[in-house]
């Protein structure tokens, strides 16, 4: 499994100036939002039942990021994130343990001593998150500070200033900056702010931009503004990591985060996965959700399939 | 754990519908018995099941329903608009409210997927009746006189590719407008227009305002011939059109054609491609392709033509076949044995014309009636498969290099029901659409329908409209 991008391929002239990689981005087919919507929509009413719900339970479980980002993060609340992460519920040992725990640079030594030996990977976000409105040394001094804590993965904010005013060199030469300084110890996991970008069509051209700069990951959003990830965004970047594949050869994972709260919503978009990148991104080294109130609704429906009787909120741990 | 996200069946229940063992013809509000006691059998699709047994009407039959519904024109036709108007609206909400019942049944009786008579078929049968509803009283402002005044009796003859639906389309705006019917569903699917006869009952309606006559092509034939019916309309095959026009040449009756088609699906080099692809498969495979208005033929820009059928292909390959019941399916079974044997031999036609046919790899279940989703390349206008309609899940993929080229192979061919075009270009859809040749085009969407849109054909695809306001006219001494 590649993990990180390649720097030469096919597309890499394509980077060769501000001109090009404008011509490049605007000359990607356009998204036609009734399409768009109409198809995530009619994913979303596939009837998932028994072992393939049990089996999407376990998965979606399995590509949790659990994160916490507030300023009011405490050492204490990160630790029992950490043996949450590790083991989702204690009443059943059988419960996979999340894809990652996520916080602020600060906190990754922390993160990493909660959930050393359990394979859960600590991600940071960092790069002036969630706003990315800092000068590009801070930001890679914020990535830098993660990576040297031993951080697994780092989330990055794009400069969507930048990205909006159509200074998309500006914006690739960032992410490429900080790839460099993820190197061979962290992953990258590029966020668009999907919602700030506000068309479709800038959302496929800034899935093809995160991609041509080294992204090991696309993301929708932080989590910080009031439209976050949807099935019809998360669709349209899966079509981005496929057709991106299917032209380098690299895999790029994609992960849906803020605002996906039930197991329900979980189960659609792991059909969308299914059906439109397919099931070499059914795995939660392509695919992660970045929720946290998530799990523990997948905790509880699976509880559920395992008795036959709905427990409730004090059956699963707060945090 | 490891092994890929095979959903598991998720079939809808059967024991929502009560199918009895007998249906009688539907005649001045009872159900009888055909005059000379002949009965015939429908079956499932998908599993060659008897359902049912059905009473096949003769011509003395249709002599006593057109009798009925001239009895009840009368009345029905004094009926203040508000008052129609009434009946329709409660027509409407039973058949919202028993609308799973009705979609398992149509599943059962046609092949198609529940998916596709849950989310599609019901819906727009009931937002017909509620359209049409709202135009029975106010009939006087819709363009046609003063005061526009029914027909008299309505002989009308549905297809089987959407059995409720076609009935929904002819019925509404004949009781709308003051016109009584007599109504022949086709011989393969009757089971959903005995249950609307029931649904008419409940709903009150008066005794023979609408009447049900399941039967074969005499019955229909001679409803059509029948001196006392005031108004033809039809929806079916090309041939069986042409031969009511002969029928009704001479006499007064007035008429309305939905016939066949051959729709082009015109995609340039600037169209959204995934969602083109969407629409391609929404074109051709919705009802397993067997829509007069089906995208059949795909025009694609020659510069797009790899990466568009690359995707096409790949998109084809995520259809699920199988049991129409299942919520999951895609694509269901074909409605007869005679129709895939149809689909069967033009496919074999047009390989052995030279085209290339393709198909992702797709287990077909033992018993019922079953065909793969295909595709052909290259196809020129020249092939079979380019000109006759299929009524099957059945492509035929074709190239252009100019906008002048796709418009000249889109307008050439002996029909004009539907085009669609896909580009990102506004202005280049005002002036494409404007040469097409067809009664609906669509942009950068397919197969779409609407009770407020008018719906029809040109050349040989028929002539009159059905839905919005045109489709009053049909219905109108105007």
């Amino acid at each position: 499994m590649p993990t990180t991008a390649s720097a030469a391929h096919p597309l890499t002239d394509v980077t060769a100036s501000d001109s090009t990689l404008r011509r490049f981005l605007h000359g990607l087919p356009g998204v036609d939002a009734v399409g768009l919507e109409a198809r995530a929509a009619s994913l979303g009413t596939r009837s998932i039942k028994t072992t393939a719900k049990a089996y999407a339970i376990d998965l979606a479980i399995s590509m949790v990021d659990l994160t916490t980002l507030e300023g009011a993060d405490t050492p204490g609340k990160v630790r029992a994130l950490g043996a949450k992460a590790a083991r989702p519920d204690p009443t059943d040992r059988t419960t996979p343990a999340t894809a990652a725990v996520c916080v602020y640079p600060d906190m990754v030594p922390v993160a990493k001593e909660a959930v050393a030996g359990s394979g859960v990977k600590v991600a940071s976000v960092a790069t002036a998150f969630p706003a990315g409105r800092a000068a590009l040394d801070v930001k890679l001094a914020d990535v830098r500070d993660a990576v040297a804590a031993g951080a697994d993965e780092v989330d990055m904010v794009i400069d969507r200033g930048a990205f909006l005013s159509g200074r998309y060199m500006k914006v690739y030469d960032e992410i490429v900056a900080v790839r460099e300084v993820c190197g061979t110890a962290a992953r990258l996991k590029v966020i668009f702010e999907t919602g700030e970008l506000s068309t479709y069509d800038n959302i496929r051209r800034a899935s093809w931009l995160g991609m041509l700069a080294g992204a090991d990951f696309i993301k929708t959003s932080t989590g910080k503004v009031a439209v976050n990830a949807t099935p019809a965004n998360t669709l349209l970047m899966l079509e981005a990591v496929r057709d991106f594949r299917a032209q380098t050869g690299i895999q790029v994972g994609v992960k849906p985060a803020g605002g996906i709260r039930t197991s329900k919503d979980a189960i659609k978009f792991l059909v969308v996965v299914n059906e439109t990148a397919g099931e070499d991104w059914l795995d939660n080294h392509w695919f992660r959700f970045g929720a946290s109130s998530l799990l523990n609704d997948l905790l509880m429906q699976r509880q559920k399939l395992a008795t036959g009787r709905y427990s409730g909120p004090d059956y699963v741990t707060v945090d | 754990m490891a092994s890929a996200f095979d959903y598991a069946p998720a079939p809808e229940s059967r024991s929502v519908v009560d199918i009895a063992p007998s249906y009688g013809l539907f005649i001045d509000g009872e159900f009888v018995d055909a005059a000379d006691g002949k009965v015939f059998k429908t079956v499932s699709p998908s599993t060659e099941e008897v359902l049912s047994e059905v009473a096949q009407a003769g011509s003395e039959d249709v002599d006593r329903a057109v009798k009925a519904a001239r009895k009840a024109f009368e009345k029905w036709s004094a009926l203040p608009g508000p008052e129609r108007a009434k009946y329709l609206f409660r027509i409407a909400r039973i058949i919202q409210e028993r609308s799973r019942e009705l979609a398992v049944l149509e599943t059962l009786d046609n092949g198609k997927p529940i998916k596709e008579t849950r989310d599609a078929d019901l819906p727009l049968v009931a937002a017909h009746f509620f359209y049409y509803a709202g135009w029975a009283d106010k009939l006087e402002h819709a363009g046609f006189g003063a005061s526009p005044k029914p027909l008299g009796v309505a002989g009308q003859v549905i297809p089987w590719n959407f059995p409720l639906l076609m009935l929904a389309w002819k019925i509404a705006p004949a009781l709308a407008t003051g016109n009584t019917v007599v109504l022949k569903p086709a011989e393969t699917t009757p089971l959903s227009a005995l249950f609307f006869a029931d649904i008419c009952r409940q709903a009150g309606l008066p005794r023979g305002v609408v009447n049900i006559l399941p039967g074969y092509g005499d019955t229909g034939a001679a409803l059509v011939a029948h001196p006392d019916v005031d108004k033809v309309a039809f929806t079916g095959s090309t041939a069986v059109g042409k031969e009511i026009a002969r029928t009704v040449a001479g006499t007064r009756k007035k008429v309305t054609l939905e016939l066949g088609g051959k729709g082009a699906n015109i995609v340039f080099d600037d169209a959204p491609i995934d969602q083109a692809v969407e629409g391609i498969v929404n074109g051709i495979f919705f009802n397993q392709g067997q829509v007069c208005c089906a995208g059949s033929r795909l025009l694609v820009q020659e510069s797009i033509q790899d990466e568009l059928l690359d995707s096409l292909k790949r998109r084809l390959s995520t259809l699920r076949l199988g049991d129409p019941l299942d919520k999951n399916t895609d694509i269901g079974a074909i409605n007869s044995a005679e129709q895939l044997s149809r689909i069967t031999s033009l496919v074999e036609k047009g390989a052995a014309e030279g085209a290339e046919p393709w198909s992702p790899e797709c287990e077909l279940p033992s018993s019922g009636y079953w065909f793969a989703p295909t595709l052909f390349t290259n196809v020129t206008q020249a092939h079979t498969i380019a000109r006759d309609e299929i009524f099957g899940p059945v492509l035929s993929v074709l190239t252009f290099r100019t906008p002048d080229e796709a418009v000249a192979k889109a307008n050439n061919t002996q029909y004009g029901l539907s085009a669609g075009i896909w580009t990102e270009k506004g202005s280049r859809i005002l002036a494409v659409a404007n040469k097409l040749r067809a009664g609906v085009v669509w942009s950068n969407t397919f197969n779409k329908f609407d009770p407020t849109s008018p719906f029809g054909g040109y050349k040989e695809s028929g002539f009159g409209r059905e839905g919005g306001r045109h489709g009053l006219e049909a219905y109108l001494d105007v």
